[in-house]
């Protein structure tokens, strides 16, 4: 028997495959094509203090081997997510991570302390590093003092973990890293989309409407597994890991950057049943590399 | 139940230059209730990541298979159409709501109007409406004569009137033109086609005609989880309706183009 299951701050998994935030809803459309139960935990859309519209479609764009998205943080607001999504949650034994976006530090402390008094909610996830919206979002990200600043500030007031989600988009991710793990972080995710832009030959306009986008899929996977590597062994906080998984070996290869969970993104837009397919094959690739357990392979790449 | 499945193209064939045919064959038809539903087609190779939407244009339950017709329009439609017969395309769906049928009552007629390659999805209809025993009127414009294809197959369920821009077949002009010229009385309306088509079909018919459009938006998910292919709906702050999800039909009125 190979043993699937890992706790983290807050996160008692059954298994480290978790739908990674924006990509998934609040659970309800997957959960018309299989049972969520199987899932590790959930990470659900951002939420904001008010309702967001978020950007002008196209808000999707093709790129080889990804995809370019600028949706804006469109979500109905912190209010309407508590009274209408999570409740619905309530009927899994699943873990639910909240994502949590803003324009000041105030509005991030503000949703953090609402939805962790959600019991449903077991960890969040502060989302410093949306780079599709004017303000807020990646700003908070790319500056080690002030993500530390959120962090702590947030940490004071939710009683509840805090993952930080981190941005690809800055030349030193350790830094970054190392400062949120100061300011009394439980977690990191990582990675966010990198930001990048795609031009239409026939109106030599930009595809998106919003001009740029954050890319995601396979495309940058080496980063993300570059970017764990390091924070890894500068960092002593557990990771989830994510940025293009989307196999079993993937997942194998987070592991061994240091991650101790994973999140998939837009590997559900390809095959909607992703997520139970790679939990039904993670132990058949775990043993067939010699481990029985996801702890043993993860950091393994360190050893 | 998987809607996720690898089904056997029985043809893939050029109807006009540039438009293709596809047959599929697979147990999932089974679930394709509506007319105006949708598929979301995987492709192999070349960097794919999204899968590309087409609606279903015609089902045969007896012999569980299916037709999409498309247009080349980029890489994977490309792609799409040097697939051959005996391969094997994975397909997502049905997914998205389609026309509802309900809406024409008995002794009704209703008026179909497709745009180019908004033309495909209607076919399914109007064989639907008319073994309701419903009068089906079915007007078409293409670009061309070149770019003209199944107006032989809608005349078996419907009174057919094409229109080409150039007027090298049929009538001059657009096709709301033409409805107009012809006088066409109808109870209901049901299209497909360009934006532009779509918002004119709204100016000109939404105060006084019941009718329901169908509109296309790039999509990720295609099932509602994204936030992708959002639209705007009529008197409510934008992008609150899905396309994938509450669509890709919606009622005339219901959304602002
Ligand atoms: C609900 C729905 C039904 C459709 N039905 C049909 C049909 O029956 N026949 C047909 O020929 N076409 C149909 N389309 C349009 C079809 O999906 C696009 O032409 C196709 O995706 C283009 O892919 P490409 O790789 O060749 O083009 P590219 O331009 O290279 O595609 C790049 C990306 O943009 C997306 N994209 C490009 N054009 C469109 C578009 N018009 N709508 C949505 N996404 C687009 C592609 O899916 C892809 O992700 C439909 C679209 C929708 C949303
Ligand atoms: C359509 C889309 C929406 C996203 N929305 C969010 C979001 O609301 N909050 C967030 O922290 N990350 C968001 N992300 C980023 C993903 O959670 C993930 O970090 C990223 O896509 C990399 O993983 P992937 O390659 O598996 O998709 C979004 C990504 C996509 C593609
Ligand atoms: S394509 Fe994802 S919500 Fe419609």
């Amino acid at each position: 028997m190979i043993d699937l299951r890992i706790d983290l701050p807050g996160l008692k998994l059954k298994n480290p495959v978790i739908p990674a935030s924006g990509c998934f809803g609040f659970g309800e459309e997957f959960a018309e094509l299989y049972d969520l139960n199987q899932l590790g935990a959930i990470t659900i859309k951002a939420a904001t203090l008010e309702p967001r519209i978020g950007n002008p479609t196209p808000r999707i764009a093709e790129t080889y081997g990804g995809i370019l998205n600028a949706i804006g943080l469109q979500n109905p607001g912190v209010e309407v997510i508590i009274k209408e999504k999570l409740p619905w949650l309530e009927q899994f034994d699943l873990p639910v991570i909240a994502n949590v976006a803003g324009d000041t530090v105030d509005e991030y402390v503000e949703v953090s302390r609402r939805l962790a008094g959600s019991e449903v909610i077991k960890a969040l996830e502060l989302n410093i590093s949306c780079p599709n919206v004017q303000k807020g979002g990646m700003a908070f990200g790319t500056d080690p003092d002030t993500a530390a600043e959120l962090t702590a500030e947030v940490k004071k007031a939710a009683g509840k973990p805090v993952y930080v989600k981190l941005s690809p988009n800055v030349t030193d991710i350790v830094k970054i890293a190392r400062a949120v793990e100061e300011a009394g972080a439980d977690g990191l995710s990582m990675i966010n989309t990198l930001l990048g832009m795609r031009l239409d030959l026939r109106s030599g306009k930009t595809v998106l409407a919003n001009g740029t986008g954050g890319l995601s899929g396979p495309a940058i996977k080496p980063v993300a597994i570059r970017m764990i590597y390091q924070v890894y062994r500068e960092v002593n906080l557990p990771i989830i890991g994510m940025g293009g998984i989307q196999d079993a070996r993937d997942v194998l290869e987070f592991l061994y950057a240091g991650a101790s969970a994973v999140g998939i993104g837009t590997a559900n837009f390809i095959n909607p049943y992703v997520c139970p397919e790679i939990i039904r094959d993670l132990p058949g690739v775990l043993a067939e590399h010699g481990f029985n357990s996801i702890q043993e392979a993860i950091g393994y790449a360190h050893r | 139940m998987k809607l996720t499945e690898d089904m056997l193209v029985i043809k893939n064939q050029e109807l006009a230059p540039g438009i293709y045919e596809l047959v599929l064959r697979g147990e999932n038809v089974r679930l394709m209730k509506e007319a105006g539903q949708f598929v979301n087609v995987q492709l192999e190779g070349k960097g794919f990541i999204l899968r590309r939407p087409f609606s279903i244009c015609e089902i045969n339950s007896p012999e569980k298979e299916f037709k999409i017709i498309f247009r080349v329009q980029g890489e994977g439609t490309e792609h799409l159409a040097g697939i051959e017969a005996g391969e094997r395309l994975n397909i997502f769906g049905p997914l998205g709501k389609g026309f509802p049928e309900s809406a024409l009552a008995e002794g009704e007629t209703a008026l179909l109007i497709g745009g180019g390659i908004g033309t495909p999805p209607l076919y399914e209809l109007a064989r639907r409406l008319h073994d309701r025993g419903n009068r089906v009127i079915t007007v078409l414009g293409f670009q061309d004569r070149d770019g003209v294809f199944y107006e032989e197959e809608f005349s078996r369920y419907s009174e057919v009137h094409i229109a080409t821009m150039d007027g090298s077949y049929g009538y001059k002009g657009n096709v709301l033109e033409l409805i107009e010229d012809l006088g066409l009385d109808f109870d209901i309306l049901y299209a497909c086609g360009p934006m532009a088509m779509l918002k004119a079909i709204q100016e000109a018919y939404g105060k006084d005609k019941r009718g329901y459009i169908s509109l296309e938006e790039r999509m990720a998910c295609g099932i509602g989880a994204c936030y992708g292919c959002v639209c705007d709906k009529e008197g409510d702050s934008p992008y609150q309706k899905r396309v994938c999800k509450e669509g890709p039909v919606f009622g005339l009125n219901e959304v602002s183009i």
